[in-house]
């Protein structure tokens, strides 16, 4: 860390009554985007102002009780902490402080502040001598650490992320080098190798542990994101003077950080579109008889080889009609029999919104179309759910770039094939009798009383099986989006945590398989789309009802 | 024509000027592809194969942790015969940032060709696509046909890539 020495070796934050402390902040050249994102995360620790020195620089001033490091954490979002200066607004910053005040007619602004900032540099030595005790009575463990310099800052370092992959990447052939002496020394007497083998054994249980933890470090939980929004549902809420219940759920599901980071602002663009456009007024929704206070839930779950994560309320839905009437305003080409989900996707459209009123939340057309943008730049798509009246829901759809997934793997014929276990419900051997023929329709099986259709994994993958009735092979019971099937490989081979690898980083997609994993004697293994194996099993045997 | 076809000779010839070629073999024709484009030459290892792909393209291997797709050019030119021992060379591309095993029957030497030495390319004569084609590369005795690897491993008749990258 950059942070000069002395900032925090002088340790005498000028701590006020509240055990507020005074930081000068000044970055570095960035975007005024980045300027603006970056002052109202600090604003959610304490009162903050801005200025901008000669060289279009920007210094915010903050008064927060939050200790250095959670400011250094907020910045490292936007920017590299090693070029930040962040001073106490002690002595010295406040002299520096009043000179460009001086020179600048448009700081009157920030008059009271800079009287402030002046104070404790005419009485350097009374503040430090009457804060510094007190900072020490209030809180004696921070200060313990600020005497030690650079005690708290090394809890976390920064790495580059590539060194993290290259790590991953590493321990990845460790545990593949480590399965091989595993199986070499399994034809070994065990008890003339007695050593050698307890040895082996450790050796294993250590490569697990340090797999674990390398694979931890770039996944961090979602709640990161999700922890963020309650407060500012709630400010916004109480600004426009709506009721509002915000819900989070599957807070603990794992994103790697690369994602986590992007996804922050177009999640935040959702939120605030919910709560400004979906909820309405306490009083309409009394009049449609709904509770009057609306609910917004928030919500990350792994779903095939994605993540999604989705944004709902219940509030009023789209408006079909008019969406369409300013789509033809715009002269965007549209038409009445248009089905719903491409109505709902003009939103997207640059420029374009319904609203009447521009107010300062929302309403100015452009974010929608940045949130579409930004996902669709991370691989993902967004998606729309509204009903008229009772709600919309936004889900977004990342691709898990990497991702630990437990899975189960079988075999058909020569191949080996990853089922993620999240989709198996149970694998069974079925009774001859339990399979029926439907004319023309394939095969359904009978299990506990249910018809479910048998999707032949060596019929999809057109592989040589080893039993093509399925009352040899196995049938593996899945579940996704809401629909059950049986799955008829020829042997379940065992249950492992995989890391999925994109196949798409090197290959193009390819149909009913969402990624690889490499397994322990070094091969590649296919992992099995399950959602879309269900899907495209419900088009072979298509019901004409449904279609 | 003769004209515009001599001045694209000219131009395709001050492209190669002084490149290093890796020489290999497919069947009894000798190619030549730009050194720089290759990562590393491997033995061939047993594939993961993908359901649904072409015959040519094999599956993916395992190379220290990444997932790569392995063609076998003697299957997609239909040249020599497919026999997979020891002796099998896979050579690893790196193309556009993507990498690709490329399975040929022999790899032979790395030669330095001048301006001079390449030829433009006939319009007919190999299974190739003439666009594919850099030129004709003479050395002594030996004829080298000069493949465009980055054009041929992009294109959609390979079907690797997704879509042409935009």
């Amino acid at each position: 860390m950059a942070v000069p020495e002395s900032a925090s070796a002088d340790a005498a934050p000028v701590a006020d009554a509240d055990g507020n402390c005074r930081f000068r902040i000044e970055l570095p050249e960035v975007p005024q985007r980045d300027v603006d994102a970056l002052a109202a995360e600090l604003g959610l620790l304490g009162t903050i102002s801005q200025e901008s020195l000669a060289d279009q620089r920007v210094v915010f001033t903050l008064t927060t009780p939050e200790s250095q490091d959670s400011i250094v954490a907020i910045c490292s979002f936007v920017l590299d902490p090693d070029d930040l200066k962040i001073t106490h607004g002690s002595a010295q910053t406040g002299a520096a402080e009043a000179k460009p005040a001086a020179e600048d007619p448009g700081y009157g602004l920030f008059e009271p502040e800079k009287t402030d900032a002046v104070q404790p540099a005419v009485a350097t030595a009374a503040a430090t001598a009457a804060a510094a005790p007190a900072a020490e009575a209030r809180n004696p463990g921070r200060r313990a650490t600020d005497k030690e310099g650079t005690g708290q800052e090394s809890s976390s370092i920064r790495v580059g992320i590539e060194k993290v992959d290259q790590l991953i990447n590493l321990v990845g052939e460790l545990v593949i080098t480590q399965a091989m002496i595993e199986q070499r020394i399994s034809v070994l007497d065990p008890i003339q190798y007695e050593r050698l083998l307890n040895s082996v054994g450790q050796l294993t249980r250590n490569t697990r542990d340090l797999q674990e933890a390398v694979m931890s470090i770039r996944m961090m939980p979602m709640d990161y994101v999700f922890s963020r929004f309650p407060r500012m549902v709630r400010d916004l809420a109480g600004k426009l003077g709506k009721k509002v219940e915000f819900v989070t759920r599957g807070a603990a599901t794992e994103l790697d950080k690369g994602l986590i980071e992007r996804i922050v602002d177009p999640l935040t663009h959702l939120v605030r579109n919910s709560v400004d456009h979906g909820i309405e007024m306490p009083e309409k929704r009394r009049a449609s008889s709904k509770n009057e206070t609306g609910k917004l839930t928030l919500s990350a779950a792994h779903q095939g080889g994605n993540i999604v994560i989705e944004v709902s309320d219940d509030g009023g839905g789209l408006s079909r009609e008019r969406i369409l009437d300013k789509a033809k305003q715009q002269g965007l080409p549209v038409s009445d029999t248009m089905p719903d989900a491409d109505v709902w996707q003009l939103i997207f459209a640059p420029g374009f919104s319904t609203a009447e009123v521009v107010t300062d939340v929302s309403g100015r057309g452009v974010g929608m179309d940045v949130v579409k943008r930004n996902i669709t730049a991370m691989g993902g798509t967004v998606d729309i759910r509204s009903v008229p009246g009772a709600g919309t829901t936004i889900a977004i759809s990342l691709p898990l770039t990497l991702a630990i997934l437990d899975g189960m793997s079988v075999r058909v014929g020569e191949e080996v094939y990853i089922l993620p276990l999240g989709y198996v419900i149970e694998s069974l051997q079925p009774a001859a009798a339990d399979v029926k023929e439907i004319a023309g329709q394939g095969q359904v099986v009978k299990i506990r009383g249910d018809y479910l259709p048998l999707i032949p994994l060596y019929q999809i993958f057109a592989i040589e099986p080893n039993f093509t009735d399925p009352a040899q092979g196995i049938v593996v019971i899945l579940e996704a989006d809401g629909k059950k099937a049986a799955l008829l490989v020829d042997a379940l081979v065992g249950q492992q945590q995989v890391v999925v690898k994109n196949l798409e980083s090197n290959f193009r997609k390819v149909a009913g398989i969402s990624g690889a994993t490499i397994l322990g004697d070094g091969g590649v293994s296919l992992i099995l789309d399950v959602s879309a194996l269900l899907r495209s099993s419900r088009q072979l045997n298509a019901d004409p009802v449904f279609s | 024509m003769s004209y515009s076809t001599q001045t694209q000779a000219q131009t395709e010839a001050g492209e190669v000027a002084g490149k290093e070629f890796l020489a290999f073999t497919l069947g009894r024709e000798e190619y030549g592809i730009d050194i720089l484009r290759v990562q590393e030459i491997r033995g061939y290892e047993p594939v993961t194969r993908i359901a649904n792909a072409p015959d040519f393209i094999k599956g993916v291997v395992n190379l220290r942790g990444i997932i790569v797709p392995v063609v076998d050019m003697r299957i997609k030119l239909n040249l020599g015969t497919p026999t997979y021992d020891q002796f099998t060379v896979v050579i690893i591309l790196s193309i556009g940032g993507r990498v690709v095993g490329m399975v040929v029957d022999s790899v032979s030497d790395v030669t330095t060709l001048s301006p001079e030495q390449v030829k433009p390319a006939p319009e007919m004569g190999t299974t190739f696509d003439s666009d594919y084609l850099i030129g004709l590369g003479t050395l002594n005795d030996r004829m080298l046909i000069l493949v465009d690897i980055d054009k041929l491993m992009s294109s959609s008749e390979m079907g690797l890539i997704e879509k042409m990258a935009a």
